[in-house]
């Protein structure tokens, strides 16, 4: 079984956003970066299916050339083979990366096809929601997105979604895409002989052009905040009272 | 024209749908609604002019592809100057579909629209709504979702007559390709997405165990009991509690937060609450500063005696 994940640098960010003075990008001068715990998650799916499937893990990012350190961080958990797609750090729209990803995909598949193509369900900065649809749409494979169960079948997977009241089952041939949702299992930690590992494995570059499309971001913009005055009801359980009389002001005690 | 999805599980109206048809009304153009395998009630009290309802004997249950696909055949039947939904999972879902059949970009999770011109000025969410983008979308139909939450969802003032016209598309097998095929129901009644209070715990609860008062005081109140990411990454509480932007994104009437100090990445997901009541230990957590109330202590005895004084007031 062989999988690919695709997954995208960020920084995560702490107690409030700062922007850049020409506000084009989050400053990420005191910042560390990751990727989004949907895709977290997505690499631990992919090694523990490859790991009980006799398989093996590529994983493929487009960003920066520092966005390396998010393909060894999947190294150092048992992906054996890591991709770059390099930008030159600006952000690209949906459509451009979904191209520029299929163009990478179908270059390495030369080798041999993906059974399974996992993405995160969207990404934790610019969170467009169909980078994988457009891939999986263009590559002629079957894609859902929001999962958090994936079994592997004789002739494909079976996919289970949370609803408000459960959960809903598809099934899809192979190959497929999937878009995974954090909460599908819980990521290992990498170990040291993990992280040993990761640095010796190369990571290949797949050059690719920026398409383009309609899509453009002008700038960003902290959100504003509504002074607010929080009214203190209280310290400890003495404050219990005051709470009640809250509830049956809101009406939501009866 | 602008086409609106409506979203529905085998008929049930998902509310969100009407916060992105409320949003598109203020854009001046005839409002069409389209729903997938059922057909909608009282439409016309949305101001729709004509419901599109898509019938198809293999649109019995919710398929992602074959959704795309007929509101990408009604798109070319019927040249609307934008496609909206709101941003729900599946919103979001069919719409990228929507946008991968038909080339064209599609912008998610909008909170504001100016379309003066043939280039919409958009602003839209980032990082689960801490952040916002101001974005120009140059496309001959534009295809955008509406953030949920963003906008509550009023009928019109001038209700319509909501014409009902049906559409036959034609699928094939690989547009059926994706279609939900069985279900596991492990809860009924109240949700997290739905419940008019949701009683929520972080770190400060300490352990599986400790949401047991939480849990009586969500039953009291007619509400569940929702949580931080620390917790199900502990394995305190399961996944589908989660509360955030990368749980469930949630807008209860009232939010109690029982020891959660307020990441954004939590507080984008319970923002849209009517009225938040926070306990925390820590004055300056920032749930405390951002809530509308806030008990100053330990859930530990606070929850407990909150709990006790209902109890008291009902005569339990």
């Amino acid at each position: 079984m062989r999988i690919l994940v695709c997954v995208k640098r960020v920084p995560a960010p702490g107690a409030k956003i700062v922007l850049t003075d020409d506000a084009q990008a989050i400053d990420t001068s005191l910042l560390s970066f990751t990727v989004s715990p949907h895709e977290e998650c997505a690499v631990e799916e992919a090694v523990r299916i490859a790991e009980s499937h006799e398989g093996s893990v590529t994983v493929m990012t487009l960003g920066p050339e520092d966005a390396e350190e998010q393909l060894r961080s999947a190294l150092a958990v048992g992906a054996s083979e890591a991709v770059l797609v390099p930008t030159d750090g600006s952000d690209w729209d949906p459509i451009s990366t979904a191209s520029a990803l299929v163009a990478a995909i179908q270059e390495l598949e030369s080798e041999g096809g993906f059974d399974l193509i996992l993405f995160g369900n969207e990404s934790a900065d610019s969170g467009g929601y169909q980078v994988g649809v457009r891939v999986a749409r263009t590559l002629g494979r079957p894609i859902v997105s929001g999962i958090k169960g994936i079994e592997v079948e004789a002739d494909g997977f079976a996919l289970r979604r949370d609803t408000p009241t459960g959960s809903e089952i598809y099934k899809v041939p192979s190959p497929a895409v999937v878009g995974v949702k954090e909460g599908i299992n819980l990521p290992r930690y990498p170990t040291l002989k993990g992280r040993l590992n990761a640095k010796k494995i190369e990571v290949t570059r797949s050059t690719q052009d920026r398409a383009g499309s309609g899509q453009a971001m002008v700038r960003l913009v902290t959100p504003q905040v509504e002074i607010n005055e929080t009214v203190i009801l209280g310290d400890g359980p003495e404050a219990a009272s005051a709470v009640v009389d809250l509830l049956e002001e809101l009406q939501l005690f009866t | 024209m602008i086409l609106v999805l409506l979203t529905h599980d085998r008929g049930a109206l998902d509310e969100s749908s009407l916060q992105g048809l409320t949003y598109a009304r203020r854009l001046g153009e005839e409002i069409h609604a389209v729903s997938v395998g059922a057909e909608i009630a009282e439409l016309g009290e949305y101001g729709v002019v004509v419901q599109h309802v898509v019938e198809h004997e293999a649109l019995d249950d919710y398929s992602p592809s074959a959704w795309g696909e007929a509101l990408a055949q009604l798109i070319v039947l019927h040249s609307p100057t934008a496609v909206m939904s709101t941003g729900t999972e599946r919103g979001n879902e069919v719409m990228a579909h929507v946008g991968a059949i038909t080339g064209l970009p599609m912008v998610a999770n909008c909170v504001a629209i100016e379309t003066s011109g043939d280039v919409w000025q958009i602003s839209r969410t980032r990082w689960g709504g801490s952040l916002l983008e101001d974005a120009t979308l140059d496309a001959p139909i534009k295809l955008v979702t509406i953030t949920e939450h963003a906008h509550e969802a009023v009928p019109a003032e001038t209700p319509s007559e909501a014409r009902v016209e049906t559409f036959t598309p034609e699928l094939s097998e690989a547009d059926l390709v994706t279609k939900v095929v069985d279900r596991v129901v492990t809860a009924d009644g109240v949700t997290l997405a739905t419940a008019p209070v949701v009683v929520s715990g972080g770190r400060g609860v300490g352990s599986p165990e400790g949401f047991a008062p939480l849990e009586e005081l969500a039953e009291l109140l007619g509400g569940v009991v929702g949580c931080s990411r620390v917790v199900t990454n502990n394995g305190w509480r399961p996944h589908s509690d989660q509360v955030g932007q990368t749980g469930t994104v949630i807008a209860p009437e009232l939010y109690v937060a029982c020891g959660i100090s307020g990441a954004i990445q939590h507080w984008v997901g319970m923002m849209a609450s009517k009225t938040i009541l926070a306990i925390n230990t820590d004055a300056e957590a920032p749930m405390v500063t951002k809530a509308d109330y806030a008990i100053v202590g330990d859930l530990g005895p606070v929850v407990p005696a909150i709990v006790e004084e209902i109890k008291n007031r009902r005569g339990i």
